[in-house]
């Protein structure tokens, strides 16, 4: 095999893996978790987060502005504090709700961010003192029935 | 025989010990191809040679069977997800498992049969017909002059030829997804899109396929350079290259897999 | 420049060589004589530093090769040439390029001063009209005057020679011989052939060594050679099979292999 051929093969070779790579990295995959540069951290507590995981995303009005960064038990008052970095182009006001949602019937669970109207906005380090648990199955389902129960109970005493 | 720690030894029985002997010089081995290197990367043009060998040659076969296990994997994927009327997540599911495991593990198993059993015999049949004897006598390092450049020719194969097998799956997994079951193009791409991650899916799988590379390529320019001059002696070390290399890939996707995607 | 100095050499628990005591000077052409096995091929390794003897000392050029680290052994081996029993040519590169190969590996040459040197030496061994074919496509004979043409290409200083002659035609086996000699002449080293050719090699060479079981066993002039009384090389040098020199290797008797004495 000649030095030239060998050249040309190998050349489209290695531009094929590269072009392969590039595939992977623009097409298939995005890149979620923002730079630590152009990001802001929040926490907020929850009285119950469900099924929340780190790097779940954190949306407003359905559009990702960050992610979730870490989950941690707050042992003084036994709720869960959420930390959660923001994309620094979307700002928030200090009146900000956050709610734990989840996306369809069994879809993975995200923060929705519901703005309020103050003027001052969220700074990097503050906290959210609006928030909202998380809907967790069982217990709608228990309260449900235990509702129904509790009709039928009356129900059968008024007969 | 009277030290303890030889005694000892000796009880565990030659298998054990025969081994460990070998373990040793595998990595006394490594070492003196890793002094080697600077000289095989210097001298691109024998490196140029041996990617060649082992990546271009490669090449088809991880094309064809990227393109018919990212097939397979959407028809199955399809099966289970359409009961639970999530078929538009197939995309995500033939990306992360291809992305993740597949293309780095199945990549590096066809590159070990296909490259890896190849160096293992040209090492051993010329040490068997005392080229690298010859060589050496020369005042020609042979481990520079044939092992190194193999070695890298390798290593820098591998995580490209993994790419390209992940790619083709994918582009396989759209094939029969897409045109194929009829699903919607735009949420295939864009669900595999916002759940595979660049980082922590597409960097990782790569880091695991430059391990294998680096196991893969070591193990067979060791196997053929360790081979008996004879020829049960190489076709021995020809299918020792193939097992071992096998069982070492998976073993390390076990490991490389507990570290990264632990927790999440 | 060559000297062994008592040397000694076991493979694992076999013996090949004991106690062997040779020297080679300037100028001088030898030959190794022996039956199979009898530990020349072994010898010429101990000289390139291949294999480490288990005692005494094996000089080359003054220095000891046995207590050599490999960049020493490395250094010592720029000034070897060596021709392989089996010729080992580079079955993946052309005649032109086995040749051209230490040219190229050790002395920064320039192409043309490569392929010119490359060219001289395929003619001095007859075979410029092979340069493009690959070593699959020689015959035997030839594709030992390429490895000898591949051995004296950077013209070294000490020549170790495994059986040149084996396999040649009477014709390419007169002119190698001339080639061994002329080539020992013009550059003043020290050439070593192991050979059992006895009539081609004592016309060339300037001494005989004669190897049996690993020990010297006679040495001497070519002129010494021929006129030996020395049972051993009166054999050697007249092929017959009954003397000092046992045909077959150590063995049970073959009539009890062969259960043909009955108890
Ligand atoms: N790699 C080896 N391992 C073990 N024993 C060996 C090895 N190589 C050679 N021997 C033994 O060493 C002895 C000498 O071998 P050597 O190759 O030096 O013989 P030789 O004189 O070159 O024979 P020939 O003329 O047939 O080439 C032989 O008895 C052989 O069995
Ligand atoms: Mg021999």
């Amino acid at each position: 095999m000649k030095r030239t051929m060998i050249d040309f093969w190998v050349g489209l070779f290695i531009a094929l893996g590269i072009v392969a790579l590039l595939f992977l990295a623009l097409k298939v995959s995005s890149q979620s978790s923002l730079p630590a540069s152009s990001s802001y951290t929040v926490t907020a507590n929850f009285e119950n987060i469900g099924g929340l995981k780190v790097r779940a995303p954190v949306k407003s009005a359905g559009v990702v502005v960050g992610r979730v960064a870490g989950i941690s038990l707050d042992p003084q008052r036994y709720v869960a504090s959420v930390t959660m970095k923001l994309d620094d182009r979307y700002r928030f006001s200090r009146d900000t709700s956050a709610e734990i949602l989840t996306s369809g019937l069994l879809g993975e669970q995200y923060i929705g961010l519901e703005p309020g109207a103050d003027d001052k906005m969220l700074k990097d380090g503050d906290r959210i003192t609006i928030t909202s648990s998380a809907i967790v199955l069982e217990q709608l389902i228990s309260r449900f029935l235990f509702s129904k129960a509790e009709e039928g109970g009356t129900a059968h005493t008024e007969k | 025989m009277t030290n303890p720690v030889s005694r000892a030894l000796q009880r565990l029985g030659a298998p054990v010990t025969n081994t460990l002997i070998k373990l040793g010089f595998a990595c006394r081995f490594l070492w003196s191809v890793l002094k080697a290197s600077p000289f095989a990367l210097h001298r691109f043009s024998l490196t140029m040679r041996e990617i060649w060998f082992a990546g271009v040659l490669s090449v088809l076969i991880i094309v064809v069977s990227g393109l018919f296990v990212g097939m397979v994997l959407a028809l199955q994927g399809y099966e289970t997800l359409v009961r639970f009327g999530a078929s538009s997540s197939l995309g995500v599911l033939v990306a992360l498992s291809l992305v993740r495991e597949l293309g780095p593990v199945i990549g590096a198993l066809l590159f070990a049969s296909r490259a890896g059993s190849a160096i293992t015999a040209e090492i051993g049949l010329m040490k068997a017909t005392e080229q690298l004897s010859a060589m050496e006598m020369m005042a020609v390092n042979p481990i520079a002059r044939v092992v190194a450049p193999k070695f890298w020719g390798g290593v820098i194969s591998m995580p490209l030829l993994a790419a390209l097998f992940s790619a083709m799956g994918i582009f396989g997994g759209y094939l029969v997804g897409v045109q194929l079951l009829g699903l919607d193009a735009g949420s295939f791409w864009s669900q595999m899109q916002s759940a595979v991650d660049f980082r922590l899916d597409v960097i990782n799988g790569v880091i695991k396929s430059v391990c294998f590379g680096i196991a893969v390529s070591l193990i067979a320019v060791f196997e053929g350079y360790d081979a008996p001059p004879t020829a049960e002696g190489v076709s021995g070390a020809t299918t020792r290259t193939v097992v071992t290399s096998a069982l070492v890939i998976l073993g390390l996707d076990v490991l490389l897999t507990a570290f990264m995607f632990r927790g999440i | 420049m060559v000297v062994f100095d008592d040397v000694s050499f076991a493979y694992g628990e076999q013996p090949v060589l004991r106690d062997l005591s040779l020297r080679i000077d300037r100028g001088q052409v030898v030959a190794i004589m022996g039956g199979s096995g009898s530990g020349k091929t072994t010898l010429l390794k101990l000289i390139g530093g291949q294999l480490r003897a288990g005692s005494g000392r094996v000089l080359v050029d003054g220095d000891d090769v046995t207590v050599m680290n490999e960049a020493q052994l490395y250094g010592m081996r720029r000034k070897l040439g060596m021709l392989f029993q089996f010729g080992a040519l580079f079955t993946d590169l052309s005649v032109y390029d086995n040749v051209a190969f230490p040219l190229r590996e050790r002395g920064r040459l320039p192409e043309s001063v490569v392929r010119d040197l490359v060219l001289m030496k395929l003619q001095a061994v007859g075979l410029r009209g092979a340069a493009q074919l690959m070593p699959a496509e020689l015959s035997g004979g030839m594709a030992r005057r390429v490895a000898l043409a591949r051995a004296i290409a950077l013209d070294p200083a000490i020549m170790l020679y495994d059986e040149p002659f084996t396999g040649l035609d009477p014709i390419s086996l007169g002119v190698t011989g001339q080639l061994i000699r002329e080539l020992n002449d013009a550059l003043g080293g020290a050439s070593i052939v192991v050979t059992h050719d006895v009539a081609e090699s004592l016309a060339i060479v300037d001494y005989v060594y004669f190897l049996a079981d690993g020990a010297m066993v006679a040495q001497g002039t070519p002129d010494e050679v021929r006129n030996s009384t020395h049972p051993f090389v009166r054999q050697f040098i007249n092929g017959e099979p009954d003397g000092p020199v046992p045909f077959h290797r150590e063995a049970e008797p073959y009539a009890a292999a062969l259960n043909l004495e009955r108890p």
